[in-house]
C-alpha cells in the first residue's frame, strides 16, 4: 500500500513537471519566434524562417545607425517621460495619500469612493475632451502634454494603493513624533515616507513604465515623428504595411522587451507585496 | 441651544447669528464684526479678486452650457461646453471659499461669545496651517485630476445628451441638447440596435470568460508550483511570469503576426502539419477564441504571482490540522486555501474583470476589432471600448460614442461596487 501510493505520487509529480514544460513551451514560443524573426534579413515575411540559414544583425544595426531610423530619439523620449512620470507620481499620490490616511477633512470620505470609481474608467473615455483641452492649451504633440495627462490620470488608483499602504502604518508612531514636537511636513517626511518606501517604489516603478507600454495615448496626442514614444514608434513600423517591416519591430521590441521584462523579474516579489498590502489590507 | 446663552440675547441679535448673516451678505464683514480685521480684509479682498477674475468666464461658460451658443460659425458649442463645465467647477471653489467664510465667521462669533480672546496673528496663522494641512497636500493632485479625469468624463457624459457627429459639427453647425434621444436611438434603429447587442454581448463574453480563464489558469499553476514536491520553485516561476515582464503591446502585436494566415507561424508552421487552416484574422469566430487565447497568455502570470504570494501566507498548522482530522486534499484546497487566496485577493480578482472589460489594447492591436460585420458598424471582435474608439476617432459619431461610455460606466460602477465591499480599506475607516 505504502508503496503504490510512492508510485502514485511519483507519477502525479512527473504529470506536473510535464504541464510545466507544455507552458514553457507555449509562453516561450512566441518570444523566441520574435527573437528569430529579428535577426531574419530582408523584410519578407513569408520568407522568413524560425531558424535562419543566415541570421544577422541588421535590424539592429539599422535601428541604431541609418540616419532615417529615429529609434534613439524615442528611446530619449520615453524615458524622459517615465523618469518625471514616476517622480511626479510619487509626489502627487504620496501627498494625497497622506491626507487620506492621517487627517479627517470635509469631503474624505467621498474622495475615496471617488477613487475607487474612477481608477475602473480608462483613459479613453475621455480623450475626445482631453485632445480638446490640450489643444486649447497648446500642448498637443508634445511631451509635456503627454506627461500631464499620464500624471493626472495615474492618481486615483495610486492614491488608494499608496493610502491603504500608509493606513499598515500604526497611528502611534505619528502621534509620538507631534508630542515631541514634529510638524505635519516633519511627520510625512521622517515617518511616513521612509516607512512607505515598498510601495512608493511600485508606484515609481508602474508609472515609469508605463509610458514604454502604452501606445495608444502617444497615438493621440503625439503626431510628429520626432516627439513619439518607443511604443507609439515600433507601432507605425507596422502599422502601415504589415509584414514588411515586422523583422525590424522584432529587433525594436526586443531591445525594450529585454531591460523591462529584466527590471520586472527582479523586482516582482516587491510589485506582488505591495500590490495585495496596499490594496487589498487597506 | 438651551444651554449657556451668553449675555441673555437671543435671535439675530445674538453675536454669532448676527456675524453669521454679516458674512453670508458679504465675505470677510462678519469677520471684521468679530474685530478680526486682517482675516476680515483677506478673504473680502480674496472674495473680490475672484470675482473680478472669474466673473465672465463663468457668465459665458454657464450661459454656453445652456445654449451651446446661438450664433453658428461664431459660437464654437464644443469649446463652449467644455467652458460650462470648467465654470461649474470654478463656481464651486468659490462656493467653498463662500462657504468656509461663513463658517469661520459663526465659529469666530461663538469664541467671542465664550470670551475668549481673540488669538494671536501667529496664533491664527498657526491655526489656520493645522486646520487646512490636508487640503494644501490634496490641492495639486486634486487639480490635475479635475481637469484630466473628471472633466473629459463630464464631458463625453454632456456629449451623450447632444447631437455631436460628422454631420452636425462645429464650428460649421451648432450642437443642440437632444435628452435622450441618442440612448432611444441605440434601443430603436436598426443598425445601432444589432451592433449594440452583439458587441454588448460578446464584451460581457469576452470579460467573463477570458477574466475567468486567466485566474483558473494562474490559480492552478500557483499551486501546482506551491506542492512541496516540486523542486527547482524559483526558475519555474520566472518563466512563468515572462508573459507579464514583456511589455503587451509588444506581445499582442507578436501573436497578431503569428496568427496571421498567410505568414504567421501558427497556421504555416503548426496547423499545417494536420492540413488545417484556420482564418484565425477573418472568422468573427476564430478571432475570437484567439483573443482569448492570448488574453489567458497575457493575464494570468499576474494571477498566478498574485496567489504565489498569498499562498505562502496560509498558516500551516491549518492543514496539519486537517490532516490529523483525516481532511482529503480536496477537502484542504475547498475549505482553507482557496477561502483565504480569495480573501487577499478578491479586490485585485474583481479589478481583473473590470481591466479586461476595458481591455482596448489586445482588441485593437491583435486585429483592429475586424472583421466587418454586415448590416453592422462594429467590427466582428470589437468590444465596447474599441468599439467607442472608432465612433470617435473613424467615424466620428461622438454622440453615440458618448452615449455607449455612459453605459459603460454604469457597468463599471457595478464592479467598482463590489471592489468596495470587498475592500477592507473601508472597513476599518471606524477608527476616525
Amino acid at each position: 500500500m505504502a508503496m503504490s501510493r510512492k508510485k502514485k505520487s511519483k507519477i502525479e509529480v512527473a504529470f506536473i513537471y510535464l504541464f510545466f514544460l507544455i507552458m514553457f513551451v507555449i509562453i516561450g514560443y512566441p518570444l523566441f519566434w520574435a527573437l528569430m524573426m529579428s535577426l531574419n534579413p530582408g523584410s519578407n515575411m513569408l520568407v522568413t524562417d524560425l531558424f535562419p540559414s543566415a541570421p544577422t544583425m541588421e535590424h539592429y544595426k539599422w535601428l541604431f545607425t541609418d540616419p532615417k531610423s529615429d529609434y534613439l530619439i524615442w528611446y530619449r523620449n520615453s524615458l524622459y517621460v517615465a523618469i518625471v512620470n514616476a517622480v511626479g507620481s510619487v509626489v502627487i499620490t504620496s501627498l494625497i495619500a497622506y491626507a487620506f490616511s492621517r487627517y479627517k477633512f470635509v469631503g474624505r470620505k467621498y474622495g475615496l469612493y471617488m477613487f475607487l470609481l474612477l481608477q475602473m474608467f480608462p483613459a479613453l473615455m475621455g480623450m475626445v475632451a482631453l485632445y480638446i483641452l490640450l489643444n486649447t492649451v497648446g500642448l498637443t504633440d508634445s511631451l509635456f502634454g503627454l506627461m500631464v495627462i499620464y500624471l493626472g490620470g495615474q492618481i486615483p488608483f495610486n492614491a488608494w494603493l499608496v493610502k491603504g499602504y500608509f493606513d499598515t502604518i500604526p497611528k502611534e508612531l505619528d502621534e509620538a513624533a507631534k508630542i515631541d514636537g514634529a510638524g505635519h511636513l516633519k511627520i510625512f517626511w521622517t515617518i511616513m515616507l521612509p516607512l512607505a518606501k515598498p510601495i512608493l517604489a511600485v508606484v515609481a516603478l508602474f508609472n515609469f513604465m508605463a509610458p514604454f507600454m502604452d501606445f495608444l495615448l502617444p497615438r493621440i496626442v503625439l503626431t510628429s515623428p520626432e516627439n513619439y514614444t518607443l511604443a507609439l514608434g515600433l507601432y507605425n513600423f507596422i502599422n502601415d504595411q504589415f509584414s514588411t517591416n515586422f523583422t525590424r519591430f522584432a529587433a525594436g521590441s526586443i531591445l525594450i522587451a529585454i531591460p523591462i521584462a529584466l527590471v520586472f523579474l527582479l523586482l516582482q516579489r516587491y510589485l506582488i507585496s505591495g500590490l495585495t498590502s496596499g490594496a487589498t489590507k487597506g | 441651544m438651551a444651554t449657556k446663552q451668553s449675555k441673555g440675547k437671543t435671535g439675530i441679535t445674538r453675536p454669532r447669528n448676527l456675524a453669521t448673516l454679516l458674512s453670508i451678505i458679504l465675505p470677510g464683514l462678519g469677520q471684521l464684526y468679530n474685530r478680526r480685521f486682517l482675516k476680515g480684509i483677506l478673504i473680502f479682498l480674496v472674495s473680490v479678486s475672484f470675482l473680478v477674475t472669474t466673473w465672465n468666464y463663468i457668465d459665458i461658460g454657464i450661459w454656453g452650457l445652456f445654449t451651446l451658443g446661438t450664433i453658428p460659425r461664431d459660437h464654437h458649442s464644443i469649446q463652449l461646453l467644455i467652458q460650462g463645465i470648467i465654470s461649474l467647477i470654478v463656481i464651486a471653489f468659490g462656493i467653498a471659499i463662500y462657504v468656509y467664510n461663513i463658517r469661520d465667521a459663526r465659529k469666530d462669533a461663538k469664541a467671542r461669545e465664550d470670551n475668549k480672546p481673540n488669538p494671536t496673528l501667529l496664533q491664527g496663522m498657526t491655526s489656520f496651517y493645522d486646520n487646512g494641512f490636508p487640503y494644501f497636500m490634496i490641492l495639486p493632485g486634486l487639480l490635475l485630476l479635475l481637469f484630466i479625469v473628471v472633466v473629459p468624463l463630464v464631458f463625453m457624459l454632456a456629449l451623450a445628451f447632444t447631437d455631436y457627429n460628422q454631420y452636425n459639427a462645429p464650428p460649421r453647425n451648432l450642437l443642440n441638447w437632444v435628452g435622450f434621444n441618442n440612448f432611444k436611438d441605440l434601443i430603436n434603429v436598426g443598425i445601432w440596435k444589432d451592433t449594440f447587442l452583439s458587441v454588448f454581448s460578446w464584451t460581457i463574453v469576452w470579460t467573463v470568460v477570458a477574466t475567468t480563464l486567466q485566474i483558473a489558469l494562474g490559480l492552478f499553476l500557483a499551486l501546482l508550483v506551491n506542492d512541496k514536491r516540486i523542486k527547482f520553485k524559483r526558475t519555474i516561476r520566472t518563466v512563468l511570469i515572462l508573459p507579464w515582464a514583456v511589455p503587451a503591446f509588444v506581445s499582442i502585436l507578436i501573436f497578431s503576426a503569428l496568427f496571421n494566415p498567410t505568414f504567421g507561424a501558427i497556421n504555416r508552421d503548426l496547423l499545417s502539419q494536420f492540413e488545417l487552416m484556420i482564418p484565425w484574422l477573418s472568422d468573427p469566430f476564430w478571432a475570437k477564441i484567439a483573443l482569448i487565447m492570448i488574453q489567458t497568455w497575457l493575464g494570468f502570470p499576474f494571477v498566478f504571482a498574485l496567489f504565489t504570494g498569498v499562498l505562502q501566507s496560509v498558516p500551516q498548522d491549518m492543514y496539519e490540522a486537517a490532516d490529523v482530522d483525516g481532511g482529503t486534499r480536496f477537502q484542504k484546497l475547498r475549505f482553507i486555501t482557496m477561502p483565504h487566496l480569495l480573501f487577499a485577493t478578491a479586490p485585485l480578482l474583481i479589478m481583473q474583470y473590470a481591466g479586461n472589460f476595458n481591455n482596448f489594447n489586445i482588441i485593437y492591436l491583435f486585429n483592429g476589432g475586424d472583421p466587418a460585420v454586415r448590416g453592422q458598424n462594429a467590427g466582428g471582435t470589437d468590444i465596447l471600448i474599441s468599439w467607442v474608439y472608432k465612433l470617435t476617432f473613424e467615424t466620428n459619431n461622438y454622440n453615440m460614442a458618448a452615449a455607449i461610455t455612459i453605459i459603460m460606466g454604469l457597468i463599471i460602477s457595478v464592479f467598482a461596487f463590489f471592489q468596495f465591499r470587498k475592500t477592507a480599506s473601508f472597513k476599518e475607516e471606524g477608527r476616525y
